[in-house]
């Protein structure tokens, strides 16, 4: 008896194990859920957040859904997720599958459920066999008596009822069906574990659910989930809904989700609550140096850049441009291109100077070509996730995003892109998608098709201006949240060099590029030369003149001195002279022995 | 039809609830009219017993199996239907030869 050896092993480790266990479950569920103890984790991404948690604890759960939908994925996810990291044993009633054919499905998404299965898991292949005969009511109380012993053996906390549809299809009317279903309701509550009850509804939620057995049903558990699959446009789309959850707010709308690599993964948008994502001042170049004055240093770490523009605007050249770039700051880049294959890629980019090859032999670029890829844009999208994740990319190129809302997306594509920037953003990968733009609309009249250009931080928009028979690019920043930038238009040009950006010239209103504005350069730069040469040659003839006048102001100075001397030697011979004619008068008088000189010597010696 | 096979039976039953009850009841009819004194009836309580069920893979109760003559056959239910039970146990005589 295989149970018997199960007995040693539910609560293994003790009350030390259960709280590493805790912490290793607080660290692995996502960091945007708390987990809470009147809740049972899932695992699955994206749907513990819209539950807050999980399923309800040592309650029903019902799980709703076509062929197909998804439903024992989601109920396998719940026991592996219980069993690996909760520490939580689960038993799996399988109506429909056989046990082995479950095992081995969940191989393909690395779930190692044979290990698991050893202790913590257990299957009961509970499938009627064909030949089985009925005669009269039955009920299911043999089976459950059966899982009473098994999960008590191995202390099981979930259980999971795979296809009730299947069984209650033996019953003969609507009220065995529903003592049954009230009859496993019951065992449930009473045994406390939590529990899963998936069942087939038909393509048409409307019509098939509501009715009996499953309404009843509806009304009894405590949670309803129903998942969907419809295809619009010959696009797989699936999706979630939580219809019902007792005792506990969710989030009711549709959410989309995809059965990928990993599984199950719910898309959700941003709910409250959740912690953002780090927010740093750190630039990172966009690969080209213009580019990044005009944005004041270049894009924000972390920012969701759009780089919209017509076909031929060198859309993925500036994207290239940023990943070379990322590249050589040696951080990992991914580029996903949807128009070309990733060695056209680098090969074009090459023609502008943009060497990617290197780093994609170093390992550090990935070029992912999801030309291939078909599906639905959340497919699309979780794809580029786990790829991201795979590669631990901190730079993400996706060209063109656009491709999101291919035919059949155009409902969810504005959904997908706000989640990728959403995701891009709490990852902090800083993200530069381009957009292509419908021929007949600009940007100011349509936005882009996915109205991704409201969430994108930095918008820079490129069209062409074709003038005097020429087609030139022009670049412009239409946004760029929490910097500075120019309001210029400025011309992009690529050549072998690489990408450079020019000032334009505007003439008389009109903007001028290419040959244009090489005219109106090289005009300027004769004017310039001629405006120099006659600058030049002015300062020579002022040297000249003031050489001149230096001189004339020398001699002019010469002149005055020798005035001076003349003056002065003047005044004093003209003075000795008078001096001279004075004494010669009184001798004079003395000679001639005047009376009136007698006289007045005479009363002068008195 | 000549020489007396013993029918053994093994009947699972879920305790005293309605269906077993009348299970045990309408396999004790049926074999004290048809199958007098050639049958053997092993009972299990899957209350009782759950391990049994869990191994032996009996899901729902009632169910009977017919564990010889072979081959092997399990009728689930009341076995109110007697006549399809009796088919199945391959106790009718046969009618015409299709």
């Amino acid at each position: 008896m295989n149970h018997q050896n199960n007995r040693a092993c539910p609560f293994q480790g003790g009350p030390t194990g259960l709280r590493s266990e805790h912490k290793k479950l607080a660290m692995k569920s996502n960091r945007l859920t708390a987990v809470n103890p009147l809740k049972a984790l899932t695992g699955i991404e994206g749907f513990d957040e819209i539950t807050h948690g999980g399923l309800p604890r040592g309650r029903t759960t019902l799980l709703e859904g076509g062929p197909g939908s998804g439903k024992t994925l989601f109920a396998l996810r719940f026991l592996v997720h219980g069993a690996q990291d909760c520490n939580e044993p689960g038993i799996f009633v399988a109506f429909e599958e056989t046990s082995k054919r479950i095992v081995a499905n969940a191989e393909g998404f690395g779930w190692n459920l044979t290990e698991l299965q050893r202790k913590r898991l257990f299957f009961l292949d509970a499938q009627p066999t064909p030949d089985l005969i009925h005669s009269g009511s039955f009920d299911l109380s043999g089976m459950l008596a059966a899982l009473g012993a098994q999960a008590k053996a191995m202390g099981a906390r979930r259980i999971v009822f795979d296809a009730l549809d299947i069984v209650l299809a033996l019953l003969p009317d609507v009220a065995a069906k529903r003592r049954e279903i009230y009859r496993m309701h019951e065992w449930l509550l009473a045994s406390g574990l939590t529990g899963l009850i998936t069942a087939k509804a038909g393509g048409d939620e409307a019509s098939s659910l509501y009715q009996e057995p499953f309404g009843f049903m509806q009304f009894m558990v405590d949670c309803a989930v129903i998942l969907n699959h419809r295809v619009e446009l010959g696009v797989s789309q699936r999706n979630l809904r939580v219809q019902k959850y007792r005792g506990s707010n969710f989030d009711e709308n549709e959410a989309p989700f995809v059965i990928g690599k990993n599984g199950f993964d719910v898309a959700i948008s941003r709910m409250l609550g959740r912690t953002d994502a780090k927010v740093t001042n750190e630039r990172v170049t966009s690969g080209v140096k213009r580019l990044d004055t005009m944005l004041g240093g270049g894009y924000y770490r972390g920012a969701s850049v759009l780089i919209t523009g017509f076909p031929g605007t060198a859309k993925t050249t500036l994207s290239g441009a940023f990943a070379e770039a990322a590249c050589k700051r040696g951080e990992r880049t991914m580029f996903v291109g949807f128009d070309s294959d990733g060695t056209e890629v680098i090969r074009n980019l090459k023609s502008v100077g943009i060497q990617l090859d290197r780093y994609v032999k170093s390992g550090l670029l990935r070029m992912i070509s999801a030309r291939t890829i078909t599906g639905s844009a959340e497919t699309l999208l979780v794809r580029i996730k786990s790829l991201a994740r795979e590669h631990k990319a901190r730079c993400l190129v996706i060209d063109p995003v656009s491709t999101l809302s291919k035919a059949g997306n155009e409902l969810t594509a504005h959904g997908v892109a706000e989640r990728l920037i959403d995701w891009s953003k709490t990852d902090g990968i800083t993200m530069v998608c381009t957009s292509l733009l419908d021929e007949m609309h600009g940007p100011a009249q349509s936005g882009t098709p996915l109205q991704i250009s409201t969430l994108a931080d930095t918008w820079i928009h490129l069209n062409y201006l074709v003038q005097a028979g020429e087609r030139n690019r022009g670049l412009s920043i239409i946004k760029s949240r929490g910097t500075s930038h120019s309001n210029q238009v400025r011309e992009l040009i690529l050549s072998d060099a690489g990408v450079t950006l020019a000032d334009i010239y505007t003439a008389g209103g009109e903007v001028l590029m290419g040959a244009l504005r090489w005219e109106k350069e090289s005009a300027e730069r004769v004017a310039n030369e001629i405006a120099a040469v006659a600058g030049k040659l002015k300062l020579v003839t002022l040297d000249a003149e003031e050489a001149v006048l230096e001189v004339r102001t020398k001699s002019l100075q010469t002149e005055l001195v020798a005035k001076q001397v003349e003056k002065t030697l003047l005044t004093r011979t003209t003075a000795t002279r008078e001096g001279a004619l004075s004494r010669g008068r009184i001798r004079m008088h003395e000679l001639r022995g005047g009376d009136a000189a007698i006289a007045r010597r005479k009363a002068r010696l008195q | 039809m000549s020489r007396p096979v013993t029918f053994k039976f093994r009947l699972y039953v879920a305790g005293n609830t309605p269906n077993s009850l009348k299970a045990l009841a309408n396999l004790k009819a049926l074999c004290r009219t048809h199958l007098p004194e050639q049958h053997e009836i092993e009972i299990v309580d899957v209350f009782r017993e759950p391990n049994r069920a869990l191994t032996e893979r009996i899901l729902m109760t009632p169910t009977l199996v017919k564990l010889s003559p072979a081959p092997v056959c399990t009728i689930v239910g009341t076995l109110s239907r007697t006549e399809s039970v009796l088919q199945t146990l391959g106790l009718e005589l046969p009618t015409v030869a299709a």
